[in-house]
């Protein structure tokens, strides 16, 4: 019984989803309640799918470039011909994950102006964070002596980078990928108050109208978007643990 | 004196001590040995009540545990458990005053405890009072362990694995502590193992037991001699039996009368020790000593290796 | 017999004498001197303006001085040198980087001029950045403890203090900024904190407790956890926006609610947002620092007759306390970031001149809610990271 709970409520939330986004006016007469003074109930400015397609859009380019390089420095530092950055970059995603995303985002804007380039960059720099870090973790918690088996069976070092290392630390990196991606919603959500296009708009639209109708629909879609979201990337993390025998930990 | 009175213990379904009865003297050694899953641990942690038992009531000194606060009933007796659970937060001293602290101790009866203590178990007290338990050797903290356990100057002490995690050679010296500290004190001693070994030198008597039953409950010498047919029978088997056995009488016990040529042996060293200088020396019989040097008889080769042997 | 004096050491390489880390620093204080805009001068606070090399924004002899130090900072960085004196060559520099803007405004904009505006450009920060590299490189690499961090941080809070002070960055754009928000900057500066700290404080004491009943009940933990993840997943913006509606309704419904300031909008739907957000790391954190806390070690406990409380107080949450507080160090800095955006439902806190800036396109504005945001957020992480290092040391 409480097994079929979660695929249920998962099934529910998508199909939810689906429904505010492809056709918002079946909630008309739920929303209506929340408007004053005769005000639309249903954000039309943009088509929600648009603007839903354009918030996705957004994260899995930002997600996309911010997992690529921090793979890519996530090795380098942990490579021999890399050990010397490791402490540095240790020490500096630590400081960088205490800025606030809004920061990141609100310093960009002076360097590139209104729109998307700085959300993309905000979204880029803040989401590489945890994938850089749970790489370098994942990497360095592969157990040594796997690593010496690899080297001792004839295994170059590019080999056993791609073939054992990786693959074993892949549930971590994923991991990371998965917070990261979250983050990038939320940040995404707030890149709108400087032009992006997303669905922040709509939230933002709401609260300049005090118009609590827009207000719910933007934040109900992007919260389910992002839960379902994490969700399907905590169920494939998991499946890639059981794989390797790992089971990283779920958290946060 | 601590009596067991038809003990049972359920988990679930399942019976994890069946209707077990023994009674211990005051101030000796009962040693619990079994495999894991044999109801060892269970029995032992019924008695300070850490486990309530299902049926069956267990007397200490003649009073009914249960009559007592579970709390007020541990805070009486020492426990040590496998690992030793020293609070890694708390200095060696504060370790060991725990039971004190609980208890309302002033504080300077506390610090003239501890440092007694210390000293029992020769750990210098200026040196390991402020030591924090990380910094001390593995046979350290077993011995802060057993002196945090006796602080409250408890009539009977608990022991549950103490050496398990002890390599053999500190594993030995930790007997050798254990049983001249049980004697300068004079407490009662419950000690669970899953080693005959151990459980022949250390204890006065013996219980042995198996999938929640007790099999046999007797002094080593009658374990080894006639153990109990199946389980305990098998496990005797491998330890030398008759080696062991003659390590657990004194000379003093076989000496016959007469005298014999070669080196003397005293009537206090073991039987074992006895079979060893004879079979180097190559003799039939040696001349017993005691202690001030002179001769109380001869033991023969021939008597020994009679009490050597099982029964026929 | 060999004789030692004739076989000749063999020459070092070139690349064995170079620091890596340091030519990456290099590389980019020199992009930084050379190649970027020190500093930029806007005729007014909302044109944009002309950038100004380092040489041509200071008078000559500045220039000169400032150039020579940062030169020669860059070649104590680029060779392998001992990691005390790339620290303070990094501090002094950073120092000398700190001067020399502040010299800027009484150079390039002339007497009686107040709607000019001089703001650090890119060419600073790029020497900003790599000089803070070189200095956290070093920390790194020196293993400094907590008390010495603690120290630098301070130290660090001093000389901002002094210089601001002095007044020596008065001429500033984001400090004539500040000049005209002052009385705004250090309300907004206290509803930041208030609202920051109190939202934790609230999850403390209901996170704590619930921690360890969900360690002790693995029904509720299979609960609560999961449904607090999902809190956490909620983007900052829709979580503020949901707020909003169950507390209007509730300040509609009862009059009383809405006299005490219980509003759809403002400080109440920030507070219950970042409440919510706190919980996960509080709870999570205390139920795994209780879950390592070794069973022999509970059991000795137990053993030895205390009571549930005893064992809970004296022994368990103080084992785990390292990781219960590692929870309220994210919590403390990820609600600083996250009441900038309450600013958007008229919470307050620096994220008022963040948004304001942002909607003024006014970028001086910006930073004067966005620095102090980001100084709070570091100060919080150090503060805390070394605390949390002092009461992990006597620790197994």
């Amino acid at each position: 019984m409480s097994r079929l709970v979660g695929p249920v409520a998962r099934l529910a939330a998508l199909a939810l989803l689906l429904a505010l986004v492809l056709r918002p006016e079946w909630f008309e007469p739920i929303l209506k309640p929340f408007t004053e003074n005769n005000a639309p109930a249903i954000y039309t400015q943009s088509s929600l799918l648009s603007l839903t397609l354009a918030h996705l859009g957004l994260v899995a380019v930002a997600s996309l470039i911010g997992a690529a390089l921090a793979l890519v420095m996530g090795v380098f530092v942990t490579r021999p011909m890399g050990a010397e950055f490791l402490p540095l970059s240790r020490s500096l995603v630590n400081i960088g994950q205490t800025f606030p995303p809004v920061a990141v985002l609100a310093l960009a804007v002076p360097v590139v102006g209104f729109g998307v380039k700085p959300t993309l960059i905000a979204l880029v720099l803040y989401g590489l964070l945890p994938i850089f870090e749970n790489t370098i973790t994942g990497l360095k918690e592969v157990p040594g002596n796997v690593v010496e088996a690899a080297r001792g069976m004839g295994l170059s070092p590019n080999q056993q980078l791609f073939r054992v290392e990786l693959p074993l630390a892949l549930p971590v990196i994923l991991a990371g990928i998965r917070l990261s991606v979250v983050i990038n919603m939320g940040t995404a959500t707030i890149g709108s108050t400087v032009a992006a296009k997303g669905l922040g708009e709509v939230i933002i639209a709401g609260l300049l109208t005090s118009n609590t109708a827009f207000i719910l629909q933007g934040g109900i879609i992007v919260a389910l978007l992002a839960v379902l979201l994490y969700d399907a990337l905590a169920i494939l993390e998991r499946r890639v643990a059981r794989r390797t025998g790992r089971l990283a930990e779920v958290t946060g | 004196m601590i009596e067991l009175d038809h003990v049972s213990r359920r988990f679930g379904e399942q019976l994890a001590v069946d209707d077990v009865s023994f009674s211990v003297e005051r101030g000796t050694i009962t040693v619990i040995v079994g495999t894991s899953g044999s109801g060892k641990s269970t029995t032992l942690r019924m008695i300070n009540r850490l486990i309530e038992p299902t049926s069956g009531t267990i007397l200490i000194d003649g009073k009914d545990t249960a009559s007592v606060s579970g709390e007020e009933l541990r805070r009486g007796i020492g426990y040590v458990i496998q690992g030793n659970g020293l609070f890694p937060h708390w200095t060696v001293a504060r370790n060991i005053a725990t039971v004190p602290t609980l208890l309302g101790w002033d504080s300077s009866r506390v610090a003239r405890r501890v440092d007694e203590l210390l000293s029992l178990f020769s750990m210098k007290p200026e040196d390991f009072r402020e030591k924090f338990p990380h910094q001390l050797s593995g046979g350290e903290q077993q011995r802060v362990g057993v002196a945090r356990a006796l602080a409250a100057e408890p009539g009977l002490l608990l022991m549950d694995e103490p050496f398990g995690a002890l390599d053999p050679i500190i594993r030995a010296k930790a007997q050798e502590d254990l049983l001249a500290v049980q004697q300068r004190l004079g407490i009662t001693v419950v000690l669970v193992t899953h080693d005959m070994e151990e459980a022949i030198h250390l204890g006065d008597k013996i219980a042995v037991m198996d999938g929640g039953k007790l099999l046999q409950y007797a002094p080593p010498a009658e374990i080894l001699a006639n153990p109990a047919p199946g389980f305990v029978e098998k496990l005797v088997d491998g330890v030398d039996r008759p080696f062991r056995l003659l390590s657990l009488s004194p000379v003093a016990s076989i000496v016959e009368p007469g005298t014999a040529e070669g080196p003397p042996i005293l009537e206090t060293a073991t039987l074992r020790d006895a079979l060893s200088e004879l079979l180097w020396h190559r003799r039939d019989a040696l001349p017993v000593t005691a202690g001030d040097g002179t001769v109380r008889g001869k033991i023969s080769l021939q008597s020994l290796l009679a009490h050597a042997s099982g029964p026929a | 017999m060999t004789d030692a004096s004739q076989t000749a050491a063999p020459p070092v390489p070139l690349t064995a004498r170079l620091d890596r880390v340091g030519v990456v620093v290099a590389l980019i204080a020199v992009a930084g001197m050379d190649w970027q805009p020190f500093a930029t001068l806007k005729p007014n606070r909302l044109i944009s303006g002309q950038g100004l090399s380092l040489a041509g924004s200071l008078p000559t002899l500045w220039a000169a001085i400032g150039i020579g130090i940062l030169s020669i900072a860059t070649i104590v960085a680029v060779l392998r040198t001992n990691a005390w004196l790339r620290l303070t060559t990094g501090i002094v520099s950073l120092l000398v980087l700190a001067l020399l803007i502040g010299l800027v405004p009484a150079t390039v904009v002339p007497p009686g001029n107040t709607f000019a505006r001089v703001s650090p450009a890119s060419g600073f920060w790029l020497m900003a950045f790599a000089f803070a590299v070189l200095t956290t490189d070093a920390i790194a690499k020196l293993r400094l403890g907590p008390l010495a961090r603690l120290g630098m941080l301070a130290g660090a809070a001093v000389a901002v203090a002094l210089i601001l002070g002095s007044g020596h960055w008065d001429g500033l754009s984001i400090l004539k900024e500040y000049a005209t928000n002052a009385d705004k900057f250090w309300r907004e500066g206290r509803q930041h904190i208030l609202l920051a700290v109190s939202s934790l404080a609230a999850a403390i004491v209901v996170g704590l407790p619930l921690g360890i009943a969900c360690h002790r009940n693995p029904t509720l933990r299979g609960i609560t956890l999961p449904v607090l993840n999902i809190i956490q997943t909620v983007p900052s913006m829709a979580m503020y926006g949901l707020m909003i509606v169950p507390l209007s309704l509730f300040a509609a419904s009862f009059p009383i609610a809405a006299q005490l300031g219980i509003r759809g909008i403002g400080t109440a739907p920030a507070l219950i947002a970042l409440f919510l957000y706190s919980l996960l790391p509080v709870v999570a954190n205390t139920v795994v620092g209780l879950g390592e806390v070794r069973r022999s070690v509970v059991e000795a406990a137990e053993g030895m007759g205390m009571t549930r409380f005893q064992r809970l107080f004296q022994v368990e949450l103080p084992l785990a306390l390292p990781v219960i507080l590692t929870g309220i160090r994210i919590v403390l800095v990820q609600n600083i970031g996250l009441v900038t955006i309450a600013a958007l439902i008229g919470g307050g806190g620096f994220g008022t001149f963040v948004f304001q800036g942002i909607g003024q396109a006014a970028t001086d504005l910006v930073l004067l809610g966005a620095v102090p945001t980001i100084a709070l957020a570091f100060t919080a992480a150090i503060l805390l990271d070394a605390v949390i290092e002092l009461t992990e040391r006597r620790r197994l």
